[in-house]
């Protein structure tokens, strides 16, 4: 086998232990998936009717729960990098990654492995929540390319995000801290057009809104699901997707790389 | 740096290393010939797990030269993890696998291919009895059974070179002693093998060469026996009840230093019954009472404190060797 041939098994290897540990750690799995879930329920039934008023449509609720979808589509992809970053802590503060790492094998097959794992739970998450969606009587007016391209670039975010949760799990000391910094992502998303229209938020936060990564690529999502125009959104979401998964994998890499310095006793 | 030569087995030349200014390791040189056992004895934090980072490759030494079957392990350490295995001291399985999935991986990792992989991972939970428990997840297992999986998912590779950190320590006295049964098969099928213990049983049991670390520095190598006969042999120490029979005996015996304090006679001897029952009529015959007496045959923890000036065993887990008979 070649090179390349070794690094490919090893990276499928590590990807069949990461699916494994997600069936084997259900209720972590099961509330990453749910979490999304039972906010999309609030959103709709609770928030719903109000929030859908001020969108000045005459069916309130519905109207709003075509707009916060993609919202709670990327409410999936933050809750499922915390779970990337929660188990790739616990790789690194356990034994086996010293093992790993005497090894000869592909040595960033262990991070690949987390990488496709969880971009893969993510789209089997968000086809259980647009599933969800629509059975609570989300309606799109969006064509098969349309819903592709936004897959796409929802794959594209959650691809940078998964990146930026393995540094973060690998920057972590323990596997409390690496369940607690990917918190900052939902409040970012919270601070996006994934849940509000920024024009309803006064000044300073609008602005802070309107130039954060969540915010283009909610509004692309809803514009490529709504059959609305996107314009620039699409550009700004996919440059910032890159822009994230290149720093966040350089910083990753750097992470894992690193030997320890001191001996752990 | 000094150049070590291609050589199979282990072979290290001044190894340095230090976290901070802390020294961890000063200028330690070893040598395992290829198909042997040895021991890195020492107290915590001696060096021993430092030592086996860096030769296993986890971490880099400061400086020295370093060689496993023959690949450097600065240069090529690509080329000595294909041929090493590596027991840590801490548990290195995967506790959301079965037991026998994780021999796979290793397996898989090890590029085995399909068929090879499952009859070599067949054939090492048969050998580790670890069959009926191959497929409860790793959570369920004892520590005993814990350990015999870690080392297993070592050996899938058919490593020529292994390290075993404290391989033992948190074991029963029988899964121990599986665990030794184990090591010496894997000697006498030509694996060359570093194990550190803090155990001076241990390395007595398994050694063929024993290298005494303490504080960063190796300061005695060589054969079980050989250490052991580096310092004075046994003796017996006598106890008394007042000093007047202490000194009585001291004269009989023409014993040296009694110990006035603890009231102790300290008298040489090989452990015999006959030399023994000779001492105990001539202190009967010359009416001195003792009150009881203990025995001491020289063990590995003598080597220890004559080489280091301090006892590994006493502050570990008491010397059996050394408790006291009561005479009555």
């Amino acid at each position: 086998m070649t090179t390349l041939a070794y690094t490919l098994s090893d990276s499928r290897v590590m990807l069949r232990r990461n699916l494994k540990h997600q069936l084997r750690y259900p209720s972590m799995t099961v509330m990453l998936i749910g979490i999304p879930i039972v906010l999309l329920l609030l959103f709709v039934y609770v928030f719903g009717g109000q929030l859908g008023a001020g969108l000045g449509a005459h069916e309130g609720r519905s109207a709003y729960l075509n707009y916060v979808v993609p919202g709670l589509l990327l409410i999936t992809v933050a809750s499922a990098v915390q779970g990337t970053s929660i188990m790739v802590a616990m790789d690194m503060t356990g034994g086996i990654i010293d093992r790993f790492r005497t090894m000869a094998i592909a040595r960033a097959s262990v991070l690949t492995g987390h990488v496709l794992g969880s971009l893969i739970q993510i789209l089997a998450a968000t086809a259980i929540l647009i599933g969800v969606a629509f059975g609570l009587g989300f309606r799109s007016a969006a064509g098969p390319l349309d819903w592709l391209a936004a897959i796409g670039i929802l794959a594209l975010f959650a691809f940078a995000l998964i990146w930026l949760a393995v540094a973060l799990g690998l920057a972590a000391k323990s596997v409390e801290t690496a369940s607690n910094t990917p918190m900052i992502l939902f409040l970012l998303l919270f601070l996006s057009s994934g849940f509000v229209a920024t024009a309803t938020m006064p000044a300073g936060l609008r602005q802070f809104a309107e130039y954060q990564p969540f915010t283009p690529v909610a509004d692309t999502v809803r514009g490529l699901l709504s059959g609305a125009a996107i314009g620039d959104h699409a550009i700004a979401a996919i440059a910032w997707s890159i822009g994230i998964a290149v720093v966040a994998y350089l910083w990753a890499i750097r992470l894992y790389n690193r030997r320890r310095a001191a001996e752990p006793k | 740096m000094t150049r070590v030569p291609a050589a199979p087995g282990i072979v290290a030349r001044d190894v340095c290393k230090s976290f901070g200014d802390q020294v961890a390791l000063d200028k330690v040189s070893l040598a395992v010939k290829e198909g042997t056992i040895l021991a890195l004895l020492g107290p915590n934090g001696a060096g021993k797990t430092t030592m086996v980072r860096i030769l296993s490759t986890l971490i880099r030494a400061d400086a020295g030269s370093m060689r496993i079957s023959g690949h450097d392990v600065v240069t090529d350490p690509g080329g000595v993890r294909a041929v090493i295995g590596v027991t840590g001291q801490f548990s290195a399985v995967d506790n959301l696998l079965t037991g026998a999935e994780n021999l796979q991986l290793m397996a898989d990792l090890r590029h085995l291919g399909r068929e090879a992989g499952r009859r070599r991972v067949a054939g090492l939970l048969e050998q580790f009895d670890l069959t009926d428990a191959a497929h409860k997840l790793i959570s369920t297992y004892s520590g005993g059974m814990r350990r015999r999986l870690d080392l297993a998912m070592t050996l899938v590779g058919k490593p020529r070179v292994i390290f075993l950190d404290e391989p033992t320590t948190g074991l029963d006295p029988r899964s121990r002693r599986t665990m030794w049964q184990v090591v010496r098969e894997l000697a006498s099928a030509g694996v060359t093998v570093l194990l550190t213990t803090q155990y001076l049983d241990e390395a007595d049991q398994l050694a063929d060469r024993i290298a005494v670390l303490d504080q960063g520095r190796i300061v005695a190598v060589g054969t079980p026996a050989e250490l052991k006969s580096r310092i004075p042999g046994g003796h017996v120490r006598l106890h008394f009840a007042d000093p007047d029979l202490l000194h009585s005996a001291a004269e009989l015996l023409g014993a040296a230093a009694p110990d006035q304090d603890q009231l102790v006679l300290q008298v040489p001897a090989d452990g015999t019954v006959d030399s023994l029952r000779e001492l105990l009529d001539e202190l009967h015959e010359a009416r001195i009472s003792v009150e009881r007496l203990s025995i001491h045959i020289p063990d590995l923890d003598d080597v220890f404190f004559a080489v280091t000036g301090s006892h590994v065993t006493a502050q570990l887990n008491g010397d059996p060797a050394r408790q006291g008979v009561p005479l009555s």
